[in-house]
């Protein structure tokens, strides 16, 4: 059982995320797109959207921080256990709590806003779910720690090590097998994140623009030689109509 | 120098009629999907008025275009690059449907199927957002021909400012009102504000034509174009998530057809031509300290086609010898730079548009006839430009940054042709001390008169059609020959619209070549006799269409 969740699972979720990537960028362009709902209410998500957002890269810094860099290299600068574990839960309290908080406010936002609540899809509902388990069941690690066993689990001596070894392909399964139950369903509800991502709104994270920062204003380009809009898949050219409503009274 | 070919429009709105027939078509063409009911690429406006959307003219508001830094440097006025990376998350000013409006369609269904009553059954209206029942309370054209100016006349940003900056008032009063109509599109810029707010770089302009397009594959819906253009013509299309704008309807640019809108355009007001500008140049003629001089500065940018050192670089640009010609002929060069009475839109924006208008006479015409005056007798005009400062103060707002002086030039220009043509025609020698009050000669006047009265379809539209030996490179083409009559078609089994689609520009090409002017059923050759519902276009009755009518039977 160890083996096939910490050894098998973890590589197979990360070929689904690759080859997902590969496959959507290759063939739904069109649908990679961040689907803005600002047209249709801005109020809340201009409170909630940038809390996610925010908190989430956040979040991430800080589990790049924890598992990728080694304990002993902290040590090396000088940094105690009791410092970087008071860090760790302070910033990354803050940042979760911030991130659900925005979430929070995004999914009430979802489901009263009328026309938002119409645009969101059947995926869109699953990705909320799934992403809002491995947030909550994240922060639950990080507030376990806090107010039930005093310093609580040392996850720099087990997860770390094993998620690093899954880059050397000689995944350190005991390791793992020896953090509690939290980290173990956190780990496992972020894989399964990992697996629907590329098939799910989520993927416009891959394309921040980063390149924004660096490109020249004014974009020439001669005529597209690819003639995209001819492709068979014409979406974008659905009827006007109601069918909103019609599908969801039926 | 660095030659580069732009499409232009130019539009004569003394002639527009504020029909809408533009925006209908177009609507028709480009925007009838889901997604885009609230989308309008071709709007006409009427002025004084709000726009659509609301205020967009506001950009203290909405924080479009461009603006100069401490040093004299163009910045975006929505801010720079990493203000905008920050501003992803929740776009801090974009329009929401309500400053554009809720579009609606109404239960047309309820009055066939309302149950026998008393009451007659109405259809109700039912918005399209949500399917819901709605109240009509404001379109894309609300404020049409004025209505409602009087409460809400002050609302237009460029009244607002003209009220503060002038001594007399711009009034609402039915006998002192002043109005016309302003058809827009989205401009094509030389210095597009929207594809430099855009993060993802979607946004483009086409090296051949200056066409300005949205990459659909390579928009993520950042939406920071929306924010970005000033005259609001990027629209966000919320069923798919990407921007969308006015395509300068390229498939048709590309085979030397005119635009939708100007095809259908009832009063012929519109004109379409290349110009030649210095692509070089355009950074530092948009940067230009004075507000008021953008304009001269715009028209410094683009070049004299007939200039053999211009034509001599264009060559060297691989810009073909046709476009050069097209470029010689082009009547809105003629308009906006030889007899200099387009003007564009807003130049203060600094995104130097390439849709130009004459501005409207008709406003000072109507007041002086409406006094009793003679309104076609040029000192009259004259003297009714120079002392009608609101309706020129007015439109001095919207093309010159507010120099009524280059608009007043410009009206006299028409006012002079007005009166001088009405000399012609009365059969009095040509009076050319007229022109020669405006500046121009007299024969320069009749050619100006030629194109802007009688404005021939062949002098309107100069359009150059895109190269053959470019033709892989066109948009719609791939390598693809397998379109109606070429080579490699095959014959599907299933009617006209199954398989592949028919590349856009050879279609409208055909379809309006062939289909729209025959009689006959439409279809290929191959397919006579096999017409079935999908691919029937309404002409004739085809065999076994429909069931054998019987002797004497009603027809149902």
């Amino acid at each position: 059982m160890d083996v096939l969740l910490w050894g098998i699972a973890p590589y197979v979720a990360m070929a689904v995320l690759i080859g997902g990537l590969i496959w959507r960028y290759r063939y739904d362009q069109f649908g990679w797109t961040t689907r803005s709902s600002q047209l249709y209410e801005s109020r809340l998500l201009r409170i909630g959207s940038p809390l996610f957002h925010f908190g989430i890269l956040a979040v991430v810094a800080g589990h790049f921080f924890g598992l990728v860099i080694p304990m002993s290299w902290t040590e090396a600068v000088g940094m105690s256990q009791d410092f970087y574990h008071f860090n760790a839960l302070f910033v990354g309290g803050v940042a979760g709590i911030g991130t659900l908080g925005g979430m929070a406010i995004l999914i009430y936002r979802r489901r009263k806003i009328g026309p938002v609540f119409m645009a969101t899809t059947r995926n869109d509902k699953m990705m909320y779910v799934v992403l809002a388990a491995a947030i909550v069941f994240g922060l639950w690690t990080t507030l376990a720690s806090v107010f039930l066993g005093g310093h609580g689990h040392n996850y720099r001596e087990t997860v770390a090590p094993w998620f690093r070894s899954l880059f050397i392909l000689q995944p350190d399964i005991a390791s793992m097998a020896a953090a509690p139950f939290s980290f173990h369903l956190h780990t496992l509800v972020g894989m399964l994140l990992f697996v629907i991502w590329p098939f799910t709104r989520l993927v416009h994270a891959f394309t921040a623009p980063l390149h924004y920062l660096f490109r020249p204003y004014i974009v020439y380009r001669s005529r597209d030689r690819r003639g995209s809009s001819s492709s068979p898949t014409r979406r974008g050219w659905a009827p006007v109509g109601t069918r909103d409503r019609d599908n969801r009274t039926r | 120098m660095r030659v580069m070919a732009q499409m232009g429009m130019v539009m004569n709105l003394d002639k527009c009629i504020g029909c809408h027939t533009c925006s209908v078509t177009c609507k028709q063409a480009w925007t009838n999907r889901a997604g885009t009911e609230y989308v309008w690429f071709n709007n006409v406006e009427t002025r004084p008025g709000q726009g659509y959307p609301r205020r967009y003219e506001d950009q203290e508001k909405w924080r479009g275009g461009w603006t100069l830094n401490k040093r004299g440097r163009l910045k975006l006025k929505g801010g720079g690059r990493l203000r905008k990376m920050l501003g992803l998350f929740a776009s801090p000013v974009q329009p929401e449907l309500k400053d554009y409006y809720e579009p609606w369609t109404y239960d047309y269904k309820n009055l066939v199927d309302a149950p026998l009553g008393d009451d007659f059954p109405v259809a109700r209206p039912k918005s399209l957002i949500t399917g819901e029942d709605t109240k009509v309370t404001w379109s894309a054209n609300w404020d049409d021909n004025l209505a409602g100016t009087s409460e809400m006349g002050h609302l237009d940003p460029l009244v607002e400012k003209v009220r503060r900056e002038s001594a007399d008032k711009i009034k609402f009063e039915f006998e002192q009102t002043f109005m016309f109509y302003l058809p827009r599109i989205c401009e094509h810029c030389l210095n597009p504000s929207c594809m430099a707010s855009c993060p993802s770089g979607a946004i483009y302009k086409r090296v051949e034509d200056g066409i300005v397009l949205v990459d659909q594959d390579k928009c993520r819906g950042w939406r920071q174009c929306v924010t970005g253009c000033p005259y609001k013509k990027i629209y966000f299309n919320h069923k798919t998530g990407k921007a969308e704008k006015c395509t300068f309807c390229y498939p048709r640019v590309e085979v030397g057809l005119p635009t939708v809108c100007s095809e259908t355009c009832v009063g012929r007001l519109r004109y379409l031509g290349l110009f030649l500008y210095d692509a070089d140049k355009v950074t530092e003629a948009a940067s230009v300290p004075e507000d008021r001089d953008l304009y001269q500065a715009q028209l410094d940018v683009l070049l004299d086609p007939n200039d053999p050192a211009v034509v001599a670089a264009a060559r060297e640009q691989e810009i073909p010898d046709d476009w050069i010609d097209a470029a010689q002929r082009s009547p809105v060069y003629a308009l906006a730079k030889v007899y200099r009475i387009a003007l564009p839109l807003h130049p203060e924006y600094r995104t130097m548009p390439m849709v130009w208008y004459v501005p409207p006479l008709s406003p000072i015409v109507d007041l002086l006839r409406d006094q009793g005056h003679d309104a076609e007798d040029h000192g009259n005009l004259f003297g009714a430009i120079d002392e009608l400062r609101i309706p020129v103060e007015y439109l001095a707002e919207l093309f010159t940054a507010g120099d009524t002086d280059m608009v007043t030039g410009v009206l006299k220009k028409l006012a002079a042709m007005r009166s001088y043509m009405r000399g012609i025609s009365l059969g009095n020698d040509p009076d050319d001390s007229i022109p020669e009050a405006v500046g121009m000669e007299g024969e320069t006047m009749y050619e100006m008169y030629r194109l802007m009265a009688i404005a021939k379809y062949e002098e309107r539209y100069v359009i150059p059609k895109a190269h053959v030996e470019q033709a892989h490179d066109l948009e719609e083409m791939g390598c693809s020959l397998d379109y109606d009559g070429g080579p490699g078609m095959q014959d599907s089994p299933f009617g006209e619209a199954s398989g592949v689609p028919t590349p856009v520009a050879v279609e409208t090409f055909h379809a309006l070549q062939q289909r729209q002017t025959s009689d006959a059923p439409g279809g290929r050759e191959t397919l006579r006799g096999r017409v079935n519902l999908l691919n029937w276009d309404g002409n004739g009755v085809p065999e076994g269409m429909f069931p054998d009518r019987q002797d004497g039977e009603e027809p149902r």
